[in-house]
C-alpha cells in the first residue's frame, strides 16, 4: 500500500466537514529530470472514492492538473458523530491507499 | 450567480492554486474544474450523490496565467462560471 492518507472529519449540524491530505507525487509527465534529461514519467490519481459508513458519497476523477500531494475537502449531509468516513484513491500506476476515520 | 468559484486573483505558486467551487442548486451530480490554458485543461471532476453537499475544495496545478472553469451539472442543465487566476510563480505577487 502507498503512504496513508489523513483524514479529518467534524460533524456540525448534521453535515461533515471532510478533510482530507493525500501524500502522491502527482507527476504530470511534462517535467524533466535535471540530471539525466529524461521524462519524468505521468503519475497521478485517477480516481478518488469516498465513502460514507459505507456507503459511496463521491467520486473524484483526476488528472495531471492536480496539485502534488492533493487535498480535498467536502461535506456529507445527515451525517453524525461516530460515523465512518472513508477515503480511497487508485492512480494511473494501478497502486491504491485508502484512509478511514471516525467523523467527530 | 448560482455557482461561487473561489480562487485567488493572484496564484503566487503556479503548482498550488486552491480552488473551491460552492452551488445552492439541487440535484447536483457532477462538478468539473477546467484550466483553459494547461496542457489537459480538465483538472478535476467530482461526482457526486445526493448525500454530499455541492461544496467542494481542491489544490490544482496551473501552469501560466489563465482562466480558471467550473462546470456544474444539475439535474439535466449545465450551468458554469469561470475567473481568471494570475499565476506569478516566484517573486513577490502583483
Amino acid at each position: 500500500m502507498a503512504k496513508p492518507i489523513k483524514i479529518k472529519a467534524k460533524v456540525k449540524n448534521g453535515v461533515a466537514s471532510v478533510k482530507a491530505l493525500m501524500p502522491h507525487d502527482m507527476e504530470t509527465g511534462s517535467r524533466k529530470d535535471a540530471d539525466s534529461g529524461e521524462v519524468i514519467p505521468a503519475h497521478y490519481i485517477k480516481e478518488v472514492v469516498c465513502e460514507h459508513n459505507g456507503n459511496v458519497v463521491m467520486t473524484a476523477y483526476w488528472g495531471t492538473g492536480v496539485s502534488k500531494n492533493p487535498y480535498l475537502s467536502f461535506k456529507v449531509k445527515n451525517a453524525a458523530a461516530g460515523d465512518k468516513i472513508k477515503i480511497s484513491w487508485v492512480d494511473n500506476k494501478g497502486e491504491t491507499s485508502e484512509g478511514e476515520v471516525v467523523a467527530k | 450567480d448560482k455557482i461561487s468559484l473561489k480562487v485567488p486573483e493572484i496564484a503566487e505558486n503556479g503548482a498550488v492554486v486552491p480552488v473551491s467551487v460552492k452551488t445552492k442548486l439541487d440535484n447536483v451530480s457532477s462538478i468539473s474544474i477546467l484550466v483553459d490554458e494547461n496542457p489537459t485543461p480538465l483538472s478535476a471532476t467530482f461526482e457526486l450523490t445526493p448525500a454530499v453537499d455541492a461544496d467542494i475544495s481542491a489544490r490544482i496545478k496551473m501552469g501560466q496565467s489563465s482562466n480558471v472553469r467550473a462546470v456544474v451539472k444539475a439535474g439535466d442543465k449545465v450551468y458554469f462560471t469561470s475567473k481568471e487566476v494570475k499565476v506569478t510563480i516566484g517573486g513577490c505577487g502583483g
